[in-house]
């Protein structure tokens, strides 16, 4: 059966790519510390040894629309293009294009329709900067096949933050039971409270630092049960109006399993928004 | 009300680098060719299989003709995609995040609950 390497929980910060690349002048004055916590987070990757990578993420309206929405989605094709012309524009990334590992996308499909999700499937998906972001990342050199697990945290009506995590908790067990001999880490992006387009946004801080201790805890805690206490899709306005990117997290922390402490957590405050980011190494 | 059709609009200006330029410099003309030609179009589809009954309402016209993205967010526009296209078109004009702060500025008078967002 297929080994659980590791699963990685972060933040998506699409401004990264250019704070950590840009030099002189045009170098944000937080980029050298944030390389750094970046690089020792890549290493809680690399030291996994994977060989294939879920990526859970979500389509920030850019090949998903509104016409035809699907809540949870899974890529398989031999190749995904990543970023859109929009995230270039803005937040100056780069074109890419990763592998896909079909044979594991088929056995999600079937295996998650037959737990109980009746997962939507694209076999010609652009990826977006949910999914580039933790690559650039966390797996730079972009080598190792990919599959893409795409969440609605965007549009309502959305699926309950119960959901989100046994979605993870499927996606662990059936990954533990896939028939190969391969390193599967599963890497997720999400946000902790974070305003776009309204009043709080860009703020010196996240919009809610309180929310972001808490969800930090229970993150790093796996306290999926005092979360799910607290969190609705109703309560998720109050700490920013798109914090329900946080359910991604959720995702990871039903992935990780019910009461895991992280084994190595880290975090940087910046402008906007709070970078966090996780990691369990599965027994 | 139609939070589609305002959606709708954002999404297919803000992915088109041509239109963005359009909407910046004439946006009663391209709200005009767009609500006319574009609108009923269903992006997925063969271009003669379109759909028949889209319309702005007066006040979601004018706040596409006014480049007013505070109305936009009243109206239940989805703030991700307005405030992606408002940044392409006008951050250039600015500083550093000075855009994005004015733009959060100028909605100072608004608090919870926002306005739903919902299609």
């Amino acid at each position: 059966m297929a080994t659980v390497a590791a699963v990685i929980a972060s933040t998506h910060h699409p401004f990264y790519y250019r704070a950590s690349t840009s030099a002189g002048a045009d170098r944000p004055p937080f980029a050298d510390e944030w390389v750094a916590k970046i690089e020792a987070f890549r290493q809680t990757l690399t030291r996994a040894e994977p060989d294939v990578l879920v990526m859970v993420g979500s389509d920030h309206f850019h090949q998903l629309w509104l016409d035809n929405m699907p809540q949870f989605l899974i890529g398989k094709a031999p190749f995904f293009d990543g970023n859109f012309y929009n995230e270039e524009r803005e937040f100056g990334l780069p074109r890419m294009l990763l592998k896909g590992d079909e044979d594991l996308a088929a056995y999600l499909l079937r295996s998650g329709l037959d737990a109980g999700f009746d997962l939507a499937f694209s076999n010609e998906l652009r990826i977006d900067h949910s999914v580039t972001c933790p690559i650039i990342t966390l797996r730079p050199q972009a080598d190792l096949p990919i599959v893409p697990v795409y969440t609605n945290i965007f549009a309502p009506p959305m699926p309950q933050p119960a959901r989100f995590v046994q979605l993870g908790r499927t996606l662990r067990q059936l990954i533990e039971a896939w028939p190969s001999d391969k390193r599967v880490a599963i890497v997720g992006t999400g946000h902790l409270s974070l305003e776009l387009g309204g009043p709080r946004q860009f703020g010196e801080h996240g919009p809610d630092p309180e929310f972001d201790r808490k969800a930090v805890a229970w993150i790093a805690n796996g306290d999926i049960e005092g979360c799910l206490a607290e969190v609705t899709l109703d309560s998720l306005h109050a700490p920013g109006n798109a914090t329900h990117g946080f359910m991604d997290f959720m995702l990871m922390m039903g992935a990780a399993g019910d009461g895991v402490k992280a084994d190595y957590a880290d975090g940087l405050d910046l402008f906007h928004t709070m970078e966090a980011y996780f990691t369990w190494y599965p027994a | 009300m139609s939070r589609y059709l305002l959606d709708k609009f954002l999404y297919t200006v803000d992915r088109d680098p041509s239109l963005v330029e359009r909407y910046r410099s004439d946006p009663a003309g391209t709200v005009e060719w767009w609500e006319q030609d574009m609108a009923d179009l269903l992006l997925n589809c063969h271009v003669a299989e379109k759909t028949t009954w889209q319309t702005f309402t007066s006040e979601e016209r004018e706040a596409l003709l006014g480049h007013d993205h505070v109305r936009l967010f009243e109206l239940g526009a989805h703030p991700f995609l307005t405030l992606t296209l408002f940044i392409a078109m006008f951050e250039r004009d600015h500083g550093p995040l000075e855009y994005q702060r004015a733009y959060a500025r100028a909605m100072d008078h608004l608090h919870l609950p926002y306005p739903d967002i919902a299609t």
